[in-house]
């Protein structure tokens, strides 16, 4: 499966001359971009983990496509997205956000069923991957 | 003074309603009115009357406004001017102590300002065209359960408008089938699937079956694509504790939203607020019935107002117009709706029928529905006219997809992101839209399929709900 969280996730992966397009918008509008990974991919596991702070003070599309080729560096196989928050009064929130790195097999969730009273059904996305402890879910064994 | 006093009829305005010389205070409620009044009766009388009306006015002289600090609590109509173009009608600016008004209450303040006046003799038609809620009174409301923000981050959707479908055919359907519609749409990428208007608990299909086979359908999608999703489940019905028993059940199944209609009325929707606030759930409203009194330029009360009041009641979404679709909307008007219920301070702009400068003092925004008659093919000018901040609702768009409803779900999803993606890198996706949508349809036969499908399908009328086209008068 491939997991579409993010602003662009129906459309084919973006060139890294792609994101820097993107990069760029945002730090037009005034948002800084951060760098998140993860092997944990829920879709309410709102913390990824950071790469480094915010670049509050980075004004170059170059430097930040510098920090996520880091951050492949380090960590080819998890998830890795880029955030743009705007912090202007009335949205401090995340203005965009995208996913830039895929593990080369995204097995999924499944779906667990736990059947109750009253034909209710307690439901429970359990993600393949997370059975196995963080660090090791999308390496291959061996 | 004698004369004031004499028992019988005097005109409103030497009752004290017509005030030209009036600075209205900043703790004001302001209104205007577009007043049509019968032949040989005076604008600045008819005003009056309005004022009056709507205020502490009867039809004649009664002594006992002398046991009141009557001018205190009498509207003031401030100011008349002639329709530019539109013989006959005349603006009303009225101004309203805020002493006058309950806190908190909708139906309190709908009573005062629409609540007799609306039938006058005097008068052939009446159109309450705007307001302006001064912000003391804007904070005694809960405003939006949620809002946009929360929404968004409840959602973990960014930088894109939000997709949604309502299930067709609206009437008919059982629960099971019901419920592979949603599957399906949500499946295909939609975030949202939406309950129509009238589909409550009929014959057909009951209620609670609804829900039961709608969460299996939202569970399987959200397990498949990894998002958040969600189905407007539609409680309205015909008593509020039977509202509060389906939302209850709604929010025990897991829902992250559930959805009334306008015609359960203000006070139900306030309270229906305060529980989607107390219990974490999104509200989606739908405007049912609102064009009965929206529509007609002369008479009935403006949308904008409507959006107004919403915001105040505590709506997270309502519907609020497309523009390109097929249901009553002229481009400015909609854009004043949207900036209504969107922006945090909004000037007066007569382009888009704006009579007021309002200030929602941080109150969330309710974030607006773009549904009725649209689909992929007009993916740029969507975005044009409603920007980021909407949830764009393709119902016959998504379900009457030739391939199936979450290929139909899928086309509006590439649709979309090429469209913000494209947007970013600096395009003129206005003028370019169908060579964006046409490149994006070679990596997706959905969208090909779909464009193919639609191609330029629109539909234009003439509106019948526009601003005055002149500039008109200074604002407050």
């Amino acid at each position: 499966m491939r997991i579409t969280q993010g602003t662009f996730s129906h459309l084919p992966d973006l060139s890294d001359e792609e994101i820097a397009q993107q990069v760029q918008y945002a730090l037009g509008n005034g948002w800084p971009l951060s760098i998140e990974f993860t092997d944990d991919p829920h879709p309410r596991n709102n913390y990824w983990d950071m790469w480094g702070l915010p670049m509050f003070d980075l004004a170059d599309a170059a430097g930040v496509l510098y920090e996520l080729n880091q951050c492949r560096a380090a960590y080819p196989d998890r998830y890795i997205r880029i955030n743009a928050y705007d912090a202007s009064l009335g949205r401090q929130t995340t203005a965009l956000s995208f996913i830039v790195n895929r593990p080369a097999e995204e097995p999924g969730f499944r779906l667990d069923r736990l059947p109750g009273p009253d034909r209710r059904v307690q439901y429970v996305a359990h993600g393949y991957a997370s059975d196995r402890p963080a660090g090791q879910r999308y390496t291959s064994p061996g | 003074m004698s004369q004031r006093w004499g028992a019988g009829v005097i005109p409103y305005a030497e009752m004290g309603y017509w005030q030209p010389d009036y600075q209205p205070k900043d703790t004001d409620v302001l209104a205007a009115f577009r007043i049509t009044p019968q032949p040989g009766v005076p604008p600045e009388e008819a005003g009056a009357a309005v004022a009056g009306e709507s205020s502490t006015a009867t039809w004649t002289v009664v002594w006992t406004d002398r046991l009141s600090a009557y001018e205190h609590y009498q509207a003031k109509c401030y100011r008349v001017e002639p329709v530019p173009g539109a013989e006959g009608q005349f603006i009303a600016y009225i101004a309203y102590d805020l002493d006058l008004f309950e806190e908190g209450s909708i139906a309190n303040l709908t009573s005062s300002i629409i609540g007799n006046v609306f039938g006058f003799k005097a008068l052939r038609a009446l159109r309450l065209e705007d307001m302006r809620i001064p912000t003391h009174y804007v904070k005694t409301f809960q405003g939006p359960a949620h809002g946009i923000v929360m929404e968004r981050e409840y959602l973990n959707v960014y930088g894109r408008p939000l997709l949604g479908a309502t299930v067709k055919p609206k009437l008919g359907l059982s629960a099971r089938n019901y419920g592979r519609v949603v599957y399906e749409a949500l499946r295909g990428g939609l975030d949202f699937t939406k309950d129509d208007e009238n589909i409550n608990s009929q014959p057909f299909m009951r209620w609670r079956d609804r829900f039961l086979f709608c969460m299996e359908g939202v569970n399987k999608a959200q397990a498949e694509t990894g998002e958040i999703k969600g189905h407007y489940l539609n409680v309205t019905a015909g008593t509020m504790e039977a509202m509060y028993e389906r939302a209850e059940l709604a929010r025990e199944l897991g829902s992250i939203i559930v959805m009334i209609d306008l015609t359960i009325g203000y006070t139900a929707i306030q309270s229906m607020a305060a529980w989607a606030r107390r219990n974490g759930v999104l509200l989606h409203l739908h405007r049912a019935g609102h064009s009965t009194y929206t529509r007609q330029k002369n008479h009935g009360v403006s949308f904008r107002v409507i959006s107004k009041w919403m915001r105040l009641a505590g709506v997270d979404h309502i519907h609020a117009g497309t523009v390109v679709g097929k249901l009553e909307g002229d481009p400015n008007s909609v854009a004043g709706f949207y900036d209504t219920l969107r922006l945090d301070k909004i000037g007066a702009d007569p382009v888009k029928g704006l009579y007021f400068d309002q200030d929602w003092a941080s109150m969330p925004g309710v974030m607006p529905v773009a549904s009725g008659g649209i689909h992929a093919g007009q993916m740029h000018q969507l975005l044009h006219h409603l920007g980021e901040d909407v949830v764009l609702q393709f119902g016959g768009g998504t379900i009457g997809h030739p391939m199936g409803i979450a290929a139909g779900a899928r086309a509006n999803r590439v649709a979309l992101q090429a469209m913000i993606k494209a947007r970013n890198e600096g395009r003129d996706y206005l003028a370019e839209g169908p060579d964006i949508l046409r490149a994006a349809a070679k990596h997706s036969r959905e969208l090909e399929v779909a464009l193919s499908t639609w191609g330029e399908v629109s539909f234009t009328y003439e509106s019948t709900d526009t601003p005055d086209v002149v500039a008109t008068p200074t604002m407050v």
